[in-house]
């Protein structure tokens, strides 16, 4: 588990401060020399057709496609965590409704959900995110609900209620905290998740908008001029891939440690 | 079943019909119309062209004259493709899209359920592992990475398949139809492999195989079916990922499928083409969750009653 995380957190550090070190930045204009190839000029990797450092763009491109892709996964963390404790919390009938809301959301195609919102409300990167974290909450309600249920008969539960604890104080001061460490598995797994959405609405046109710049649109305008520089194409998609793949892997073993499922369990049968 | 069946389809049309509704609704309160360009209209000329489009009735009027167009199979014009009707523009484009979607769930199935079965056979060997991990590595790799790749590596390097849609022919196809069932195909393999590798562990098995059954006869007669039963629950959401996906294909590779229509409609404001395609959308995963609890089913007797 250890060494996806520490490529994903290399990867976050060099998107973050990367940037600080090159005297261009991701949007400025070298006339001097437009479509240069690697190294000419002090552009490391060159610059695109508007002359654009193509290092400059592929770390604030990165910056910019895992800030909305923490930012997005905080608001499914929020959505799902609160939709799921009320619903494992409060139980019968209010549970059974609340997730058959999440049963019906689930049969939605989401990502036609958010371009419907881009559509509507036109594109702008706080609804990137907003919308993104609107339709992505899904499975941490579902798990978070599923774990409030198993810890609502324990001991220790019981205890505090005899001990006179309010419903709300229980909740939030003995089960919540005993959530988090399954909650934080899946915000890990949502990030991925969200890395795609992000990047495929970009791709299209859809999401982060000019001048500001990610993963998807440098995919896209790799796509674009593949046959004459590979490079454009698999530089960010690279990238890309990496942070979605580490950050899988690392949330399915940290899941698994926690609750216990997955490959373990089923040889154990 | 049959019963079944017509309890499902009770609860589809409405939700059907409350999809196309609020997807008009939100449409209609989108800031900016599909008249807004960068001159101001006269204003007689604007009246004109919404009375033309019916967009001077009033809201509840509009949404049923469109919940009963889209009924008889009249989407409406389109506001962008100005001599096409947005039936015709579905009518060219779905074909095109489902021969797409049909040929990558096929290939995703086969290859997903023999890779996951051969997996969960060796479970905790080697194979399993190298095979498990190919599967997290596809479902990983967004479409739109995996698409260009491969028209750069088997298009544009070794020259053996067409990267872009040649009006006729069949070779245009392969690599759209790779590209596009390579996620589905290592979700499929995962679940295919969990679903064996529990029913392997059951009582029933066990029994059979300590009566000396062949293990085979012992796969194809009593795990095989049970085993398919989570890959059968994924049918709708891969629908939902075929769809998506099929957007990217589509745009990557040039084809003029509904998805391309979809992301230009959502660019260009395009109202009635992104309202068709998303009804049509929304009809086929409502098909593909019911084909889903048919499958069940047949697969696994106990769910019958539903």
């Amino acid at each position: 588990m250890r060494a996806p995380l520490i490529i994903v957190a290399a990867i976050a550090l060099a998107a973050l401060l990367g940037p600080l070190l090159l005297p261009w930045d991701h949007a400025s204009i070298d006339w001097d020399s437009v479509r240069a190839g690697l190294f000419a000029d002090g552009h490391l990797l060159g610059t695109d057709d508007l002359g654009r450092d193509r290092l400059a763009r592929l770390l604030v491109g990165t910056r910019i496609t895992m800030s909305v892709a923490l930012a997005a996964a905080l608001v499914a963390l929020v959505i799902g965590v609160v939709w799921g404790a009320v619903a494992g919390w409060v139980g019968g009938r209010t549970d059974e409704v609340m997730m058959r809301i999440v049963d019906g959301l689930y049969a939605l195609p989401f990502m036609f959900v958010v371009i419907l919102l881009m559509v509507v409300f036109g594109r702008s990167i706080f609804l990137v995110f907003l919308g993104i974290g609107a339709v992505e909450w899904l499975t941490m309600a579902r798990v978070v609900r599923g774990e409030v249920m198993a810890l609502k008969q324990r001991p220790f539960v019981l205890a505090a209620e005899a001990a006179g604890s309010s419903g709300s104080r229980t909740l939030i001061r003995h089960i919540l905290p005993n959530v988090a460490g399954v909650a934080v598995a899946y915000l890990m797994l949502t990030v991925p998740q969200v890395v795609m959405v992000e990047s495929f609405l970009s791709f299209l046109g859809l999401g982060v908008q000019e001048p500001l710049t990610s993963l998807g649109i440098l995919v896209n305008e790799g796509a674009e001029e593949m046959d004459v520089n590979p490079a454009a194409l698999l530089l960010p998609g690279g990238v890309l891939v990496t942070v979605i793949i580490c950050l899988t892997l690392a949330g399915e073993r940290l899941r698994d440690r926690l609750t216990g499922t997955g490959r373990a369990a089923e040889s154990a049968q | 079943m049959l019963n079944l069946i017509l309890r499902r389809l009770m609860t589809a049309i409405p939700t059907l019909l409350a999809i196309i509704m609020l997807s008009f609704l939100l449409m209609r309160i989108a800031p900016g119309g599909p008249f807004d360009g960068e001159r101001a209209l006269a204003p007689e000329t604007r009246a004109a062209l919404e009375a033309a489009y019916g967009l001077d009735k009033s809201l509840p009027e509009q949404v049923m004259l469109y919940v009963g167009n889209v009924l008889t199979g009249d989407f409406g014009p389109s506001l962008v493709y100005r001599d096409f009707t947005v039936t015709q523009l579905v009518a060219q484009s779905l074909p095109i899209s489902l021969l797409l979607g049909g040929l990558a769930l096929i290939l995703a199935s086969v290859i997903g359920i023999s890779a996951g079965l051969f997996a969960a056979l060796r479970a905790g060997k080697w194979q399993d592992e190298m095979l498990m991990l190919g599967a997290t590595l596809l479902t990983a790799l967004p479409t739109f990475v995996t698409g260009p790749l491969l028209a750069l590596i088997f298009g544009l390097w070794f020259g053996w398949l067409l990267v872009s849609w040649q009006g006729d022919g069949i070779r245009w196809l392969i690599l759209p139809v790779i590209a596009l069932s390579l996620p589905v195909a290592g979700a499929v393999a995962k679940l295919a492999r969990a679903g064996l590798a529990g029913q392997l562990g059951q009582d029933h098995i066990r029994a059979a195989r300590a009566r000396g059954i062949a293990p085979l006869t012992i796969l194809r007669r009593h795990a095989l079916r049970p085993a398919l039963v989570p890959v059968a629950s994924y049918l709708g959401p891969a629908a939902a990922g075929l769809l998506t996906g099929a957007v990217i294909i589509e745009t990557v590779f040039g084809l003029p499928g509904l998805g391309r229509y979809f992301v230009q409609g959502a660019l260009n404001r395009d109202y009635p083409l992104v309202l068709a395609v998303v009804t049509l959308y929304a009809s086929l995963i409502i098909l593909f969750n019911l084909a889903a609890d048919l499958i069940y089913g047949w697969l696994d007797p106990r769910m019958r009653q539903g």
